[in-house]
């Protein structure tokens, strides 16, 4: 016999008894699915971003399923809608999802910051972080490559003048944007709150001065004209207690450096 | 085969052919699964079995299918290929099992038995052991050394990464740098054992 067609002939043989045996045992021994599951898992965005804690949908579906007393208001992508959903499938009380917005914590674009080089490597953000820990003179700012704009499902995301730039009508707070930017530059906050300050850099005055226009130098006007107590100066940089902030905006108005930023932030669900 | 002959080919298997130090197969998961010492349990376990199971399969294949001793044709050369599609199948099939009949080790074992399947150890002691020309029962005990030796390697490892884990490493060496200088100095100490198994027990 033809020894090139007895080999061939001898892989198919042994390709196919392997297959039939195992099609014949995942038919004999399957395991049947979570019905629950899957019904969940239907009501889930499907975004897989992880912002449940769980490792993608399937996997906080799946622990919706099997596990009693896991929160159903942990899907922020889904915000109240999906939250409304779960609980009515699992028969538990609605609870309220905290919707959130993404806010890059930079104002300091190509016109307000200084650069320290003039980076052509590899758009990415990540990459030119590693060259001397970037172009931006600020070594906390934004970088402006899109590393962020890149991951956002929602094109939520723009790179304006060098600088990113969330449109929080977009946005809808699955924070994958956050843990791409390698400068730790974007927070997620709960959209209902109106002030927010704008810089990352917890150098001192001086050096914020000479690298930035619009950076936090810790002058500490906002602390003191606060009517509620509810700003601090933490390592050279402002910081916003949301438990304590009751919205007035006056913060923004009297910052002289123009870095707390005051508005409507309302994400894609509320908008 | 004696007491003698099935304990040095235990020993030799699991020091002095180590196979994930001594001969570099198996690195991924020696890598990968070291951190936690329950992992590298779980899945040394898992290696052993499958090693068993898949020389026990493997064996008769080569020297009834492939190259049977009749002499009536030679395919020899497509053990590579056969061997890869049965440890391949084999491994699903235990997972089915196990599946259905076995769930708390399935999830025990987790996401390391389809891990295995592809393990260049397993392939490699089944090759092993045809090279060597060793008899099925021979082939077995080899089998079975090899995955203790990984397990050895594994739950050495998983200690020394502990150890590594609470002490102050240079910023250029965290994480897999420092990991790899480690595994290299376990593989050093390892190659102490060559000699001595033969000139203990031969």
């Amino acid at each position: 016999m033809n020894p090139i067609l007895l080999a061939i002939l001898a892989v198919t043989a042994i390709g196919v008894i392997c297959a039939v045996f195992l099609a014949v045992a995942s038919k004999i021994m399957a395991v049947p699915e979570n019905e629950l599951a899957k019904q969940i898992r239907a009501c889930l965005p499907g975004a897989n971003c992880g912002a449940c804690g769980y490792a993608g949908c399937d996997g906080y579906a799946k622990a919706l399923a099997e596990e009693k007393g896991i929160q159903t208001n942990l899907c922020v992508p889904g915000a109240d809608a999906v939250s409304r959903q779960l609980s009515d499938l699992l028969g538990v009380e609605f609870q309220d999802v905290v919707e959130q917005v993404a806010m890059v914590k930079c104002r300091g674009d190509c016109n307000k910051s200084r650069r320290r080089m003039d980076y052509r490597g590899v758009p990415s953000c990540a990459a030119a972080r590693l060259l001397y820990s970037g172009h931006s003179a600020c070594s906390y700012g934004c970088l402006g490559l899109g590393d962020c704009a890149l991951v956002c499902p929602e094109h939520a995301i723009c790179i304006e003048n060098g600088i990113a730039h969330v449109d929080t009508r977009k946005c809808i707070g699955c924070g994958m944007c956050a843990k791409a930017c390698p400068s730790n530059l974007i927070t997620l906050i709960a959209d209902v709150e109106r002030a927010f300050v704008m810089c990352n850099s917890h150098s001192n005055g001086a050096l914020v001065h000479k690298n930035c226009d619009v950076g936090c130098i810790g002058c500490r006007m906002c602390v003191r004209e606060c009517p509620a107590d509810a700003i601090s100066i933490v390592d050279n940089l402002a910081t916003i207690d949301y438990e304590k902030c009751v919205d007035c905006g006056h913060c923004a108005d009297v910052c002289k450096r123009g870095c707390i930023a005051f508005g409507d932030f309302s994400g894609a669900h509320r908008a | 085969m004696t007491i003698r002959g099935i304990f040095l080919i235990i020993l030799t298997a699991v020091f002095v052919n180590n196979y994930v130090l001594q001969q570099f197969l198996g690195i991924c998961p020696f890598l990968g699964v070291s951190k936690k010492l329950d992992q590298a349990t779980g899945m040394s376990i898992a290696v052993i079995f499958v090693m068993c199971l898949a020389t026990a399969v493997t064996w008769p294949i080569q020297y009834y299918l492939l190259k049977p001793q009749s002499g009536a044709y030679d395919l020899g050369y497509l053990q590579t290929v056969v061997f890869i599609l049965v440890i391949a199948a084999l491994v699903q099939l235990v997972e089915i099992i196990l599946k259905k009949y076995l769930p708390s080790l399935h999830k025990s074992l987790g996401v390391y038995l389809p891990l295995i399947t592809t393990n260049c150890a397993v392939l490699g002691v089944c090759i092993a052991n045809i090279d060597a020309e060793y008899t099925f029962a021979q082939a077995m005990f080899n089998s079975f050394g090899s995955g203790l030796g990984f397990f050895l390697a594994m739950v050495l490892f998983s200690g020394v990464r502990g150890r590594i884990e609470g002490n102050d490493v240079p910023e250029s060496f965290q994480g897999l740098p420092i990991t790899l200088i480690a595994a290299s100095i376990v593989s050093v100490s390892f190659f102490g054992f060559s000699g001595v198994i033969e000139n203990l027990l031969g």
